[in-house]
């Protein structure tokens, strides 16, 4: 394993040669199942990392699949892999590389063998290297056979054969009996980093409950592989990584989609409203669908429309009449929801619009990760059209980013977009659970009694709060407040429709104020030595690879400032002052540019954009050389 | 299911009040823009006489409309209303309607805002039968945008977008409506104050979507395009007036009358010559959509006949009592307790 200048980097053992009993300690380690769509690696990797949640890592994980549900087997685009990183102190990312490769097939192998760096674990499973698998992805010849992977420590297991081979008594069929190959891979890798396996056995039981066999079939596969490990001599060495020195409290493991439903749920409880969710299933967004449609017992409605525009449509109305109105999409959905989130600025009213990003344009990489619609956030509509827009940085962020876009939403009447990204929503984390009376109050106030200042005792829809401009919200079933709202523009405080120039130009503006004036934590910035001159910025998910190039930096002897924007609109007020405060600024993005664009614009501060679209996450390596040449350079 | 008894007419939920409703308290102070002599004027007119007929506290009544001359029509009434985006007022009810079981939710749209860039949301709204009233003003032109065919425009239509004349197939939208199994269908003429109000009034009492299509005149970009239903000695030719549980018989002398033909249609028929006994029973309730829509296609483009009055009127679940039941049901048999949610199944502690 490579030397590292911070954990992050790669686990260093502390104690050299072998000791079999207690194991090698490690830091940390990342460890990527990969194989075949069919193989099961995202449950083989879900599972590994529950067993690591269990004995108390820190962690993140970064699931990769294709968009295909079964791509052709044994090809390199039906190739399906998990990377989970664990550790024993606060990790940031899922890991640049693996540290050990998990290779069911050989297209699984042919895909991930270059990121493995050398002296790395490879653990072949060598049933599917057969010559017309290796041909079905252009191997020329076996590469078990030749020299060609001689710089890893390779590991051939027959992991089908003996798979089988430990079934063999259970009647099951052969090839039922081959698919339990994956929780052998499981069972050996448990065995190899010392961890507890009680809690996957009681998962298969539930999770087959209805197929008792199938569930004895999978816990004895995953003891074979335990046993495997233990028995044979092929592996010398087993390593164990300590629980994580986290801050104290309650923890439990949580992917990005999964928090952010949590945060929804949580909103609709903090502010007593009911909230419908209307939507439409998209790629990577259709989990927060899937798990807000199974608390309905909050006072949830979920409607799956027939379209993106009617989810959009429907949680308007739900809005209109009071309740907390949300939709979940990814880009393509954004675009198709446009017109109604600019009627949601017209008639300000509350509404959570989520957009998990993912590759574009157009369809692009639907299961990859992207931060390319911040300008789509920011100025996808027709007119002078804002609304604020929140990012969480990571997986277990969702939460409370969730929380704050309906605060916003709430308190301002006005859309909110929330963009998480592929990388955050499948991504899993550590979470500490927040105790219930840490979370906001979000309780909202109606307009009951008529509010029109010349007296006449009528309402005034577009009467606003002197402090945040908040338009009175009056619903449906108010006895005496009827009142109309709609797209066409309103003359400034009855909200009737007005064509008047100066009166346009007028709610233009105050629109503009109300979004500019919401209330938004000062941006914090990260700087131990307190002597930086280099400043690096991100928002969004790219949090984590960012903060672990910094923490490499500075291990290296460097200074550098760190800082993390979650609103992009409106910037926190403090950010033009932090930006000139620097030498340099540094933008790292997933796209070409685009915070960079509106720092620019707005600050007139010369920041440095660096930008990747690969559909894949920073690595901290790349952002660590990034960010070096830069700080040497200011230094010089 | 549990909660809710999915019998229910279509008002109930919604609060009513003793205190005795005018026509003039449905008039919003807003001053009416459409043009001198649009039929919306008078489709506006017979609205706010029925509703008070109704006994409904008038807050808890909302319009939502699209986008189009018609969807200005919430401006004018004095109840809550939303004035959308083109094509999407089913969908914002939907949401309405399903958060708000206490309101009467009324939709308000055009041939084009229903059936051109609306006719997704108007099919999927109809399906799922969702309590709304959706009053469909069908003057066959888009008059907002000044005067090119809509999807409901005769074939060679000249039009400002047509100059040799429209190339599209007409939809029939009783027909549409019942091809998406809508569970209340009805039609009206917006010069028949008595068949609209009637209409109207049985549309209202319905639980679920109920479509009423409203053929109305734009004097300025399609004049007279209904005249032939209106004018005395060609009217009585042409209407053919449904009421349930009566005969199909129309003509100055019920000369005429509705039979059955071959593959399940129907056609027109004298009635001197098929008999009285021949005349199919207006049956509104029919479960199958078949009848209600072979009745739909003796209405045809060029109004040598037209039906008009309640083509169907089933009862089936409505999407938002069913999500609504969902709820009341997931509150009963499970505590909504947000600590053991986000807690969740595993979880670990660290000590300070």
């Amino acid at each position: 394993m490579s030397t590292s200048v911070d954990g992050d980097v790669a686990g260093g053992a502390d104690s050299a040669g072998s000791s079999r009993q207690a194991g090698t300690k490690l830091d940390r380690v990342v460890i990527r199942f990969a194989g075949d769509s069919g193989d099961g690696m995202q449950l083989t990797g879900d599972r590994f990392t529950s067993e690591a949640a269990a004995f108390g890592n820190d962690l993140s994980t970064m699931p990769n699949f294709p968009a295909e549900i079964r791509a052709p087997q044994g090809t390199i685009p039906g190739v399906s892999s998990f990377q989970v990183h664990f550790a024993d102190y606060d990790i940031l990312t899922p890991g640049d590389r693996p540290d050990v490769l998990v290779a069911m097939n050989p297209a699984a192998l042919k895909a991930n063998i270059a990121d493995l760096p050398a002296g790395g674990t490879l653990i072949v499973n060598t049933d599917e290297f057969t010559k017309r698998n290796l041909t079905k992805v252009g191997y020329a010849a076996n590469p078990l056979e030749d020299d060609s992977l001689s710089s890893f420590q390779v590991h051939e297991v027959a992991m089908a054969t003996i798979t089988q081979g430990a079934l063999a008594e259970t009647g099951l069929g052969k090839k039922d009996a081959e698919r339990c190959k994956n929780m052998f891979a499981l069972g050996l890798l448990s065995w190899m980093y010392h961890r507890p396996t009680e809690g996957t056995e009681a998962f298969l039981r539930e999770k087959f409950a209805r197929k008792p066999d199938i569930a004895e079939a999978n816990v004895l596969a995953f003891r074979a592989g335990f046993y495997y490990g233990e028995t044979t001599e092929a592996f010398a060495v087993t390593y164990q990584v300590a629980p994580a020195k986290l801050p104290a409290g309650t923890y439990r493991q949580i992917t990005g989609n999964t928090a952010l439903a949590y945060g929804i749920v949580a909103a609709g409880v903090q502010s007593k409203l009911q909230v419908l969710l209307g939507t439409y299933p998209i790629t990577p967004a259709s989990d927060i669908l899937h798990e807000l449609s199974k608390y309905k017992q909050f006072g949830i409605t979920t409607f799956q429309a027939e379209d993106e525009i009617a989810g959009i449509c429907a949680a308007l109305g739900a809005s209109y009449g009071g309740a907390l109105g949300v939709t979940s999409t990814s880009g393509p959905g954004v675009a198709l929801k446009s017109e109604t989130i600019g009627l949601g600025v017209m008639t300000e009213l509350p509404l959570l619009v989520i957009d998990v990003q993912r590759g574009g344009p157009s369809t692009g990489l639907p299961t990859k990760t992207e931060q390319a619609d911040l300008l789509q956030a920011m100025y996808g509509r027709n007119g002078e059209c804002p609304v604020p827009i929140i990012a969480p940085q990571s997986p277990a962020d969702c939460f409370a980013a969730a929380v704050e876009a309906t605060r916003i939403a709430l308190k301002y009447r006005t859309p909110v977009l929330l963009l998480s990204d592929g990388a955050i929503a499948n991504g899993s984390e550590p979470w500490l659970v927040p105790e219930l009376d840490t979370l906001p109050d979000l309780t909202v106030e109606f307009a009951t009694e008529p509010n029109a200042p010349d007296g006449s005792g009528e309402f005034w829809p577009y009467l606003r709060d002197p402090e945040t401009l908040a338009r009175a919200w009056a619903l449906p079933g108010t006895a005496g407040l009827q009142h109309r709202i709609g797209g066409l523009e309103k003359q400034d405080g009855t909200g009737n429709i007005s064509y008047d120039p100066d009166n346009h130009d007028k709610m233009v503006r105050l629109r503009q104020a109300k979004i500019d004036g919401i209330d938004v934590p000062d941006i914090e910035v990260d700087d131990p030595s307190g002597k930086a001159r280099v400043l690096v910025l991100g928002w969004g998910s790219s949090y984590g690879p960012i903060g672990a190039a910094a923490r490499r930096v500075r291990k290296l002897g460097h200074a550098v400032a760190q800082a993390h924007l979650r609103h992009l609109n409106p910037f926190p007020a403090n950010l033009g002052e932090v930006l000139r405060s620097y030498d340099k600024v540094v933008v790292p993005e997933m796209n070409l540019g685009q915070l960079s664009l509106l720092l620019r614009g707005r600050y007139l501060v010369d920041v440095i954009s660096y930008t990747k679209v690969a559909g894949l996450p920073f690595m901290a390596e790349e952002l660590q050389n990034v960010l070096t040449d830069i700080v040497k350079g200011v230094d010089a | 299911m549990t909660a809710i008894d999915l019998g229910l007419p279509g008002l109930a939920g919604v609060p009513t009040t003793d205190e005795p409703q005018k026509a003039k308290d449905y008039k919003s102070d807003q001053e009416v823009r459409w043009c001198p002599g649009c039929g919306d004027y008078i489709v506006l007119n017979a609205v706010q006489s029925f509703l008070p007929t109704l006994g409904l506290k008038r807050e808890n009544i909302v319009f939502v409309s699209g986008i189009g001359c018609s969807s200005r029509f919430p401006y004018y009434m004095n109840t809550y209303g939303m004035h959308s985006i083109h094509g999407r007022a089913p969908a914002i009810a939907t949401g309405l309607a399903t958060a708000r079981p206490d309101l009467s939710v009324w939709v308000v749209t055009g041939d084009g805002d229903s059936l051109s860039i609306g006719g997704n949301h108007l099919i999927h709204t109809l399906r799922r039968n969702v309590n709304l009233k959706i009053l469909l003003f069908n003057n066959r032109i888009y008059g907002l945008t000044k005067g090119q065919y809509s999807p409901t425009s005769e074939p060679g239509k000249v039009t400002k977008s047509t100059p040799m004349g429209s190339l599209d197939h007409p939809f029939n939208p009783v027909s549409l409506a019942l091809g998406a199994e809508a569970t209340f269908v009805g039609r009206a003429l917006d010069s028949d104050k008595v068949g609209l109000t009637d209409v109207l009034r049985q549309a209202a009492e319905h639980r679920g979507s109920a479509l009423v299509e409203i053929y109305q005149n734009c004097p300025i970009f399609n004049d007279g395009a209904f005249d032939v239903l209106k004018e005395p000695g060609e009217a009585e030719q042409r209407l053919i007036n449904l009421e349930h549980g009566k005969p199909i018989r129309f003509g100055a002398e019920g000369e005429y009358g509705v039979v059955r033909s071959g593959f399940g249609s129907l056609e027109v028929a004298k009635v001197s010559e098929v008999g009285e006994e021949a005349l199919v029973v207006h049956d509104a309730h029919i479960e199958d959509p078949s009848y209600a829509f072979a009745l739909s296609r003796l209405s045809t483009q060029d109004l040598s006949h037209t039906i008009t009055g309640v083509f169907r009127s089933v009862r089936r679940d409505t999407y938002d009592d069913l999500a609504r039941a969902q709820v009341a049901q997931a509150v009963e048999s499970k505590p909504a307790d947000l600590r053991s949610l986000l807690h969740g199944k595993d979880t670990w502690t660290i000590a300070p």
